[in-house]
């Protein structure tokens, strides 16, 4: 599904990925692990075709992230490390996701519910007025209503308390057949029943590359 | 096209609800109220009165403050959203970056265009309660002035947003082009002038290649369509093309300016890393 080929990219003299290789197929749940400016940030920003690399290539079912982003972010859903201070309401976010990404907003609603996240009450408050948890858990609804066959999260459960993170986990364990998890976490234990290979990068390289 | 619409319909709504819009649209609005209660109207210098004064007024100082307004409410539309990481989670839906860029310059341009655009409507509306004569084509021709000016400025503003990675530098760029284009009305241009370094052609030339100069000309010549009291500096321009002409190329050229911007901080941004 994800293939990244002899992969580099620098930011003036920093290399930020230095000729990183690795496929993540069907049925693989990922831990992506290092320490911060290993690059697990930059892999997922090139997978999301975010980055215009310097040298090698990214591709997802065969597509340039970069020049076909329509058709390959059909296929992803992401929630990013922290949520972004986005001004708009509830509402107005749903509608742009729903419109957008063509998602059924019961769906973000009955994994709104899941989550414990009371939406209805919420619908008119700017998104960036929520409290981080509120917010975690609604990307997360979002990610899950989707329906994509990659689902990336880069530090998705930093802002929920345990029994959101039980929820959370629950939730996409009944999602997570015929599709790619690919978790940034510094905290392997959390993730552990979930994920099927475990990815460790240091100084922009993949340094090891195991299954569990 | 329904993505562009939806960005360019969730840019206005958001913008309407930002604190920048209020005090942008008072300070419009407001000076067009202060305008009446000062009784411009009543009042008559060179030859101007009525709504035609306060409309000539209204557009002198709309030339120092538009471009301002537009440019720092707008140059941080994009480079705030990479900032922030509202684009890392904005962009990673099914939008093309077409859509994403030109639908927040859509809605953009109707949230900076309306409120200028609705003083002066309120300013025929209650002009024409108190009776006084309503300047049509002056109204039009300001209409016209005031969407080219508005694109003019928005179009650069979005190409400064593209390339600039943090909202502060975006900030300082925007400052700054607007000091330099507000220095070559005339302060630059007198003293180069005054220095005799260019001649007189090249140096009008310069001047009216800038937006805020031709925008300001063209406002003055419906009023005095021989341009006397600008001096001879009419001459050159009156010289050389009729006052139609020269109006459409007030409307034109400012137009043709912010597209090509736009256009350009569109390349930059398809081109550079997204965030």
């Amino acid at each position: 599904m994800i293939k990244i080929n002899n992969l580099t990219k620098k930011f003036g003299s920093h290399v930020s990925l230095d000729n990183v290789s690795c496929e993540f197929n069907k049925n693989e749940s990922i831990a992506l692990m290092g320490a911060n400016g290993a690059g697990k940030t930059t892999l997922i920003r090139s997978i999301l075709g975010y980055y215009h690399p310097d040298a090698g290539d990214v591709s997802i079912n065969g597509l340039d992230p970069i020049k076909q982003r329509i058709e390959v972010l059909k296929e992803i859903s992401f929630v990013p490390q922290l949520p972004p201070p986005i001004k708009l309401n509830i509402e107005e976010l749903i509608q742009y996701i729903c419109i957008s990404a063509d998602v059924d907003k019961e769906k973000i609603l009955y994994y709104s519910n899941e989550m414990k996240l009371d939406l209805k009450t919420n619908m008119g408050k700017s998104f960036f007025k929520l409290s981080g948890g509120m917010k975690q858990k609604l990307l997360i609804a979002i990610s899950l209503a989707k329906k994509s066959n990659i689902i990336i999260y880069d530090e998705p459960t930093a802002n929920l308390d345990p029994k959101a993170r039980d929820d959370f986990y629950r939730l996409l364990k009944q999602n997570e057949e015929e599709k790619v998890l690919l978790f940034v976490t510094h905290r392997l234990e959390e993730v552990k029943d979930l994920v099927n290979r475990q990815i460790y990068m240091d100084l922009g390289k993949v340094v090891s590359d195991d299954k569990i | 096209m329904k993505n562009l619409y939806l960005i360019a319909y969730l840019d206005l709504k958001e913008s309407i609800r930002a604190k920048w819009f209020v005090v942008y649209s008072l300070v419009f609005g407001g000076m067009i109220a202060l305008f009446f209660i000062a009784g411009v109207t009543e009042s008559q210098v060179m030859g101007f009165s009525g709504l035609s004064r306060l409309l000539l007024m209204y557009i002198q100082i709309t030339i120092v403050i538009l471009p301002i307004f537009i440019l720092i409410t707008t140059v941080r539309s994009i480079s705030g959203d990479r900032d922030n990481h509202i684009l890392e989670y904005m962009l990673s839906f099914p939008i093309s970056l077409k859509q994403y860029y030109w639908g927040k310059i859509i809605g953009r341009f109707i949230t900076v265009y309306l409120p200028v655009l609705f003083a002066m409507v309120i300013a025929i509306i209650y002009g024409s309660f108190k009776g006084a004569a309503i300047p049509w084509s002056i109204f039009f021709l300001y209409t016209g002035l005031l969407f080219a000016m508005s694109s003019a400025f928005l179009g650069i503003a979005f190409f400064i947003s593209s390339f600039v990675k943090s909202s502060e530098v975006a900030l300082g760029i925007a400052f700054f082009v607007w000091i330099f284009l507000l220095a070559f009305i005339d302060i630059a241009l007198i003293s180069l002038m005054m220095q005799n370094r260019f001649n007189e052609e090249l140096i009008i030339f310069i001047a009216l290649a800038n937006p805020m100069e031709i925008f300001r000309v063209a406002a003055i010549s419906l009023f005095d369509p021989e341009l006397t009291v600008m001096g001879p500096v009419a001459f050159y321009i009156l010289d050389s093309m009729s006052q139609m002409v020269f109006v459409l190329i007030s409307i034109g050229y400012p137009l043709f300016i912010g597209l090509l911007f736009a256009f350009m901080g569109y390349k930059i941004f398809e081109k550079k890393d997204l965030v």
